[in-house]
Parts: C-alpha cells; structure tokens; sequence
C-alpha cells in the first residue's frame, strides 16, 4: 500500500506502512470497489481528497463537471449505462446541495450512486461555519441511506457500506458526508474489505415457491395475459430470463418508459409503451386483459392514470424486489417478493407454453388505428415543417437503433421514447420519475464514459438544454464523444401542449428564448450545425453521427405539435385520447 | 404472530387483503431498530411526508443494548398504516416493524403531576385522592408534593381534572409503551438474534469541545 504525500495540515509525525490519511483509504476503496470514473467538483471542505487524487490520476479518472447537479447527472448516466455504480466528489455547503435534485433523481428511478461529500470540521458541526450545511439532514429523503463520518477510522467501513446498499437489492443513491478532519487524520489502515452483509438489512426478500405456483396457476388459466415491465427487469440483470419468460408463455409485454430495452422494440411481443404517452393498444387493453402480470415496475401513477378505474377486471400478479411496492398502489392477487432473475425462472418452468395469437392481433389492430391517426402524420408529416418523430425514425435509420439514447423532458423525450428503437439494454436513459430537465447533457456525458464502445444520443429541447449548457464545458475538456440533438420548437413544448389542452390556449411563460446554440457550442470548441429544412436532416444527422467527437446538431420542429396519443390527467387508461 | 427478526414482513405480521372497513383508529406501530444517529429522523419524515401527525413517540432502547425499539401511535386507516409499516421496514437500519389496534395491546402511559403541598393538605384529603385515581406520592415536600399515575389516558387526564382546582403547578404525560398481547419469546428471539449478530457501537463526534484548541482553514 503506498502513502500519499505529507499532509500539510497534519504535524509531521512518524509514519508506518498502514498509516493513511481518511482521504487515501477513501480512494483506496474505491479502487477496490472497482470505480474507474469519478465525477466532481473540488472545493475547500474537500480539498484533502482531490489532494490525494492528484496522486491517483493514472488510476482513478476524475471528470470535472462544471456544476454539481451536472455531476450526479453524469453519475447516474455512468450507472445506467454501464450498470455499475456511479461515484461523485463534491465539496460542503454549496457543492453538497447542488446534489439534491440528482439525489432525488436517482432515489425515484433506484439508480446506484454512491456521493462523497466533504464537510466542514468535526469540531465545527453546528456552529453555522463556513460553508456548513446539514447535508445529512437534507438529503435523508433523497438517498437510500447516507452517514456522516467524522473520524478516518470509519472511512473503510463506511464507504464498504455505502457501495454494498447502493448496488443490491432495490438500488439507490447513497451519501457518505465526511468531515475535513477525517480526510485529513492519519489512522492505521488495516486494509479494505468490501461488505456483503448488515444485519438490519435484507436487500432481497426470500423467494417463496408457493407464490410462484400460484402465479403459473393464473397465468395457465388466463384467456387474455398481459405483462407490465419496468426497469426491474434491467435492473436484476434479468434480461435474458425475461424474454425466455416471454416467449414461453407468449403473452404480450408492454413497458414502461424506464423498462425499455429489455426486449428489442421490434420483438414480436413487444406491443409497446404505457402510460400518459404510451401506445393505445397497451393502455386500452390493460382493462381489457383478464390477468396482468407486473415485473419489476411500480405502477406510476404516468403508467395507471385512475387507479379507481385501472384494470379492475384483471387478476394482478406483481413480482417485485421491493415488499413495499406491493399493493402499494394496484392491489394484487398474487404478490411474488424477490429478484426477478431468481423469480422469472421459477415461473418459467410452471408456466404452459402457448401462443395467444389472437389476443396479440388486438394489440395489432389498436396500432393500426394508431398509425392511421398519430403516428404517420408524425413520422411522415405533409407539411412543410419537421415534426419531432420524423428526427428520431431518421436517427433509426442510421443507428439502427443500437444507440444509447439520453432524453431530457418534455415532448421530445416522449416522442424520443415513443420512436426510437431500442435493440440493447441499458439504451435508454431519462429521467423518468421526477422529470429532471436539464438531466440529458450531463447524462449523456456519463453514459458515454459508463459504455465507451455506443454512440450515445442526447436528445434535449430548447428549453431543457439551457438548464445545463454549461457541461458543454465538461465535454470540451473530458474530450467526451456526445452527440447532442436539440429539438427546438422555440416553446416550453410539453407545458404549452398542456396549456392547449386543458387551459384554452392561454401560453403563460412558455415561449422562451434561445441563444443561437451552434455559437454557443463553437464557444466551447464543439462542432454544430443548425438545420430547419426537411431535405438537410438525413445528412445533417449522418454528419453528426459520423463525426469524430461531439456535436451539436439543432433541428427546427413545428412549434405547436401535440404528443399524442395522451391519457389526460384524472382519466382511465382505457379513455386515452387520440387527438 | 410471527416474532422473527428478519426483514421478510410475512404476511401475518402485516396483513394484506381484509379491509377494516378503511375507517381511523389507533394503531400502534413497534419498530426495532438499530441504535443509529439519524434513524429518528429517517423513520419520522416517513410521516411528515404524507402529512401525517404522530400522536405519541416513544423510543428507548430495548433489553438488548444495541437495539432500540420504537412505539409510534397514528389514528389512521389500516391500509394507510400498512404501507407505513412497510415504508419503515424498508430502511436500512431497521430490524422489524409491527402494527396493532388498541385491542391487540397492553398500553400504559405515565403522568407526573407537581401540586402545592398547602393547599393539597388543607382542603383535599391526600390519601383519598391517591385512592381514588390510583396515584402514588413520588415526592413530597413542605411546598410541593408530585403525584404519580400510570394508565390509560382517561385514566391520567381524571386525576387532572380533580388536581386542576387545589393548583396543579406542572404536569407531563410520557409517550404510550405497549406490550404486544400475542407476542410469544419477543426477548429470548432478541436475545439470540443479538448473539448470533452482535451489534455495533455508536460513533458520535468527539471533537466538538475542542473548538478552542483547533486553528482550521
Ligand atoms: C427542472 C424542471 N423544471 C420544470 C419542469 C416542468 N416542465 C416539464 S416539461 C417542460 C417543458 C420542456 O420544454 P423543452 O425543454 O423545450 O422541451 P419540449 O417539451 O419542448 O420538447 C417543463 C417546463 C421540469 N420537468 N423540470
């Protein structure tokens, strides 16, 4: 084990071998935790660990983002990407609230991150010094678990727990908040043992066999099977047992925007999205459907509309990680606790094989009525102007839907979740239970670090890429490869589509401004172009995906296009409107 | 009644399925936890999010030194305080939840109640009193006395109403204990879950009085 470098605030004093400094055992865990990438923002309650870092740069790459939120988005991209855990530095005070919104992102959507954040001295706590917050306090709500070291002694266990919650069972972020005084302080380091148990902890509930018996007793006796799946199934690393679940049974699979990707769009028993801008099929036939079998989604209240009126007819079976997920919103018949790569086997063996042609040709005819009414008009628009779908059905073409695509929030994250094609796992990335904008840019940053050998895809609207433009910065330094598709409508899109609907057109503060981005992004040495005619788009994105680097490629879209269809808020899902 | 401490809630311990009829009462809800700075808040907010009033809290630790138990008393609907209990249960530093009607317990809160001695001795007979509402002298002196009383609600707020007149110069109630009727070998399954796991200690900051001592930057 080597040392680092005499501390400058500590008195010289003797050292052995083992004496490290707080902040050298914390980058020594990480190195044990396998931690590659580390995104952050230095500052002076965290000075002893970037102090340390300079020794550690061969080994541990630090990506300096130009703002915190920009750096817990970037961890949370890295995590969905690549499926590890995402690490983020950020100094006290200021840099440690800058983390809330990305905390809260990450804890709705179970993203594992584990924040280190630094904090004023032991001795200080409480006194209001400078840059003193009560991080603990405030982001207890945010993170799955989070703890305050104030002695290095504590560093080793605490950071081996913190990487043991965030990544097993239901993940999530959690937040180590460490005291300058233990960064500092020399202790006798007696090595690094990464945790795999805690006693009050159970991160998978114990799979009982008599649930899954019954749940292939229902699902052998369904006429009209339907699966609900959600990004549980990604999350487990069950893809695979997924699909073979799938196609023995033969019945229809719809997803949540977050479950995208475990199967390829184009299966043939992929019928599509749920939810508030999900297909019509899947969303009329959940109350249609005698049983409905739910995997590793939380029934969102985006996905059930009403829950007085959602599938009342149907049997629902509920396979969940998470015991308090059951019955939590949707009522179940059978509950099935446990991880689902260990469950969906199970099932899988119980359950007849069959196909259900017939109840599959009805989810066909609702999409032809779909495509009758929404979608070509949306993909292949008589009108002059581009529309969104049309960008996005032309980036399938030429990704072949092997992308990873990062959405921001808004109309173009539905419609980008709506079209795009998602061939692999870990494709889609956005942020689907709070709706963070400004999530996609330095998502898509650290994507691009958690899956080196994808084209990652951010597609941000106007309104959104301004939230966080300044990682444009981070991506001129880091040298990142991001392509960056803004889908300008020269409107807060989403809310004025709201604003038409249910508020008769009154456009209060939606119609915003924006700099000229292709300026903006040359500013930061980034290529750009910006195109507002139909006949430019197809080379235009050739030419952003064939360049070596980032760029920022800016299409002008009709600027009063609706999402459709759409399950306005208080309806049923059955009652989603088309127009 | 399953007395486990495992965090597999069975479905007995908390019941899923019969509706009560979704009508307010009072539950009791038992936590064990581990002994953790930061654990009361966590398992508070779980309430203050849904804007939900605790109407007593009490929590000590248990007869294992290294865990803590919790009584947290709602007025709420069964389906509501489900949840709760499965909310509570999903954090890390918690062993096992449980909830309870009134029925299905044994409770008993405490009051203290701080009288002037004179009055007390003049004009109501002390010893009556005590009888009467099953109070015990806990200290009496030439100017106060304090009386004791341990019961139920009704119980306790009686002897206030009948101290309100002779000058009750301070009274304080604790928060609800209770003991589960059905529990069976609650103390020798701590016991052996503590042996096979023993807990860990408390870490609290020790340097906050040396903060004359330290020059910092
Ligand atoms: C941080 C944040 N603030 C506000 C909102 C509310 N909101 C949701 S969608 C939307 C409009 C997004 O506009 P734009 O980024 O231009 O995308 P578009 O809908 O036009 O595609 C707003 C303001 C939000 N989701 N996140």
């Amino acid at each position: 084990m080597e040392v680092a470098q005499q501390d400058v605030l500590t008195a010289p004093e003797k050292q052995t071998v083992t004496e490290l400094s707080g902040s050298v055992a914390l980058l020594e865990a990480l190195l044990v935790e396998g931690v590659d990438t580390i995104f952050g923002y230095p500052g002076g309650a965290i000075m002893p660990i970037y102090d340390a870092l300079y020794d550690y740069k061969e080994k541990l790459n630090h990506i300096l983002v130009r703002h915190e939120q920009g750096g817990i988005h970037a961890g949370q991209g890295y995590a969905r990407s690549s499926g590890k855990v995402g690490v983020v530095f950020a100094t006290s005070g200021p840099g440690a609230t800058n983390l809330v919104t990305g905390l809260a992102d990450a804890q709705i959507d179970s993203t594992p991150l584990v924040c280190i954040t630094g904090q004023v001295f032991a001795h200080l706590l409480g006194t209001d010094a400078f840059q003193e917050t009560d991080v603990i306090n405030i982001t207890t709500p945010v993170t799955k678990w989070n703890y305050q070291v104030t002695d290095a002694n504590e560093i080793p266990e605490a950071i081996a727990k913190a990487f043991y919650i965030a990544r097993t069972g239901r993940p999530g972020p959690v937040l180590i908040d460490i005291t300058k005084n233990a960064q500092i302080q020399k202790f006798d380091f007696k090595g690094y043992t990464p945790c795999n148990h805690i006693r009050s902890y159970r991160p998978k509930p114990i799979v009982r066999a008599q649930f899954i018996e019954q749940a292939a007793q229902v699902i052998n006796e369904a006429k009209k099977p339907f699966i609900l799946w959600g990004q549980g199934v990604l999350l487990g690393s069950a893809e695979q047992e997924f699909k073979t679940f799938v196609e023995k049974s033969g019945i229809p699979a719809a997803w949540t925007i977050l479950g995208a990707g475990a199967i390829p769009t184009d299966h043939p028993q992929n019928v599509g999205m749920l939810g508030m801008h999900g297909n019509y099929g899947p969303n009329v036939l959940t109350n249609e459907c005698d049983v409905l079998i739910a995997i590793g989604m939380r029934f969102d209240d985006r996905v059930t509309g009403r829950l007085d009126k959602y599938a009342k007819q149907a049997k629902v079976i509920h396979l969940d990680i998470d015991p308090a997920e059951i019955d939590k919103n949707v009522q179940t018949h059978v509950a099935v606790w446990g991880d689902c790569k260990e469950t969906l086997p199970m099932l899988t063996e119980l359950v007849e094989a069959k196909q259900h042609t017939e109840w599959l040709a009805k989810f066909d005819e609702f999409t032809r009525q779909e495509e009758e009414a929404v979608i070509n008009a949306e993909l292949n628009p008589q009108t002059g102007e581009m529309t969104m779908g049309e960008v996005v059905e032309q980036l399938n073409h030429l990704t072949n839907g092997d992308a990873v695509i990062v959405t921001d929030v808004g109309q173009h994250q539905m419609v980008g979740c709506r079209y795009a094609k998602f061939n692999n796992t870990r494709s889609n990335i956005t942020s689907g239970g709070l709706g963070t904008m400004g999530f996609a840019l330095p998502a898509a940053i650290g994507a691009k670090f958690g899956a080196q050998d994808k084209t990652v895809v951010a597609i941000i609207g106007d309104g959104g890429f301004q939230m966080t433009l300044q990682e444009l910065g981070t991506i001129m330094q880091s040298g990142v490869d991001v392509k960056i598709l803004i889908l300008n409508n020269r409107f807060l899109g989403m809310v004025r589509q709201w604003q038409e609907l249910f508020n008769e057109r009154r456009y209060s503060f939606v119609d915003i401004q924006s700099p000229d981005f292709v300026q903006v992004a040359k500013g930061y040495g980034i290529a750009g172009k910006c195109i507002k005619e139909r006949d430019e788009l197809q080379s235009s994105l050739k030419e952003m995906l064939d360049h070596k680097g980032s760029f920022l490629l800016e299409v002008f879209v009709t600027k009063e296009n609706n999402v459709f269809p759409m399950v306005p808020q208080g309806c049923s899902v059955s009652e989603i409107r088309l127009k | 009644m399953s007395t486990e401490i495992n965090k597999n809630i069975s479905s007995k311990v908390l019941p899923s399925g019969e509706d009560l009829g979704g009508a307010k009462q009072e539950y009791n809800i038992t936590v064990y936890t581990e002994n953790q700075i930061g654990l009361l808040n966590r398992i508070a907010i779980i309430f203050t999010r849904r804007k939900i009033n605790i109407d007593s809290l009490n929590t000590s630790p248990s007869e294992i030194e290294s865990i803590h138990r919790f009584n947290i008393v709602i007025n709420e609907t069964e389906d509501v305080v489900r949840k709760l209990a499965r909310q509570i249960e999903k954090q890390v530093e918690v062993l096992k939840v449980y909830y309870h009607t009134n029925a299905d317990i044994i409770w008993q809160e405490m009051a203290l109640y701080k009288v002037p001695a004179d009055i007390i001795a003049e004009k109501a007979s002390v010893e009556r009193l005590l009888r009467e509402n099953g109070a015990r002298a806990v200290v009496i002196r030439k100017d106060y006395i304090v009386f004791e009383t341990t019961g139920h609600r009704e119980e306790t707020d009686n002897l206030i109403n009948v101290l309100q007149p002779f000058g009750l110069i301070e009274f304080v109630r604790s928060a609800r204990i209770a003991i589960i009727k059905d529990s069976d070998g609650f103390n020798r399954k701590l016991r052996e879950f503590e042996k096979r796991e023993p807990g860990e200690d408390v870490i609290e900051n020790e340097y906050l009085n040396q903060r004359d001592k330290v020059f910092t930057m």
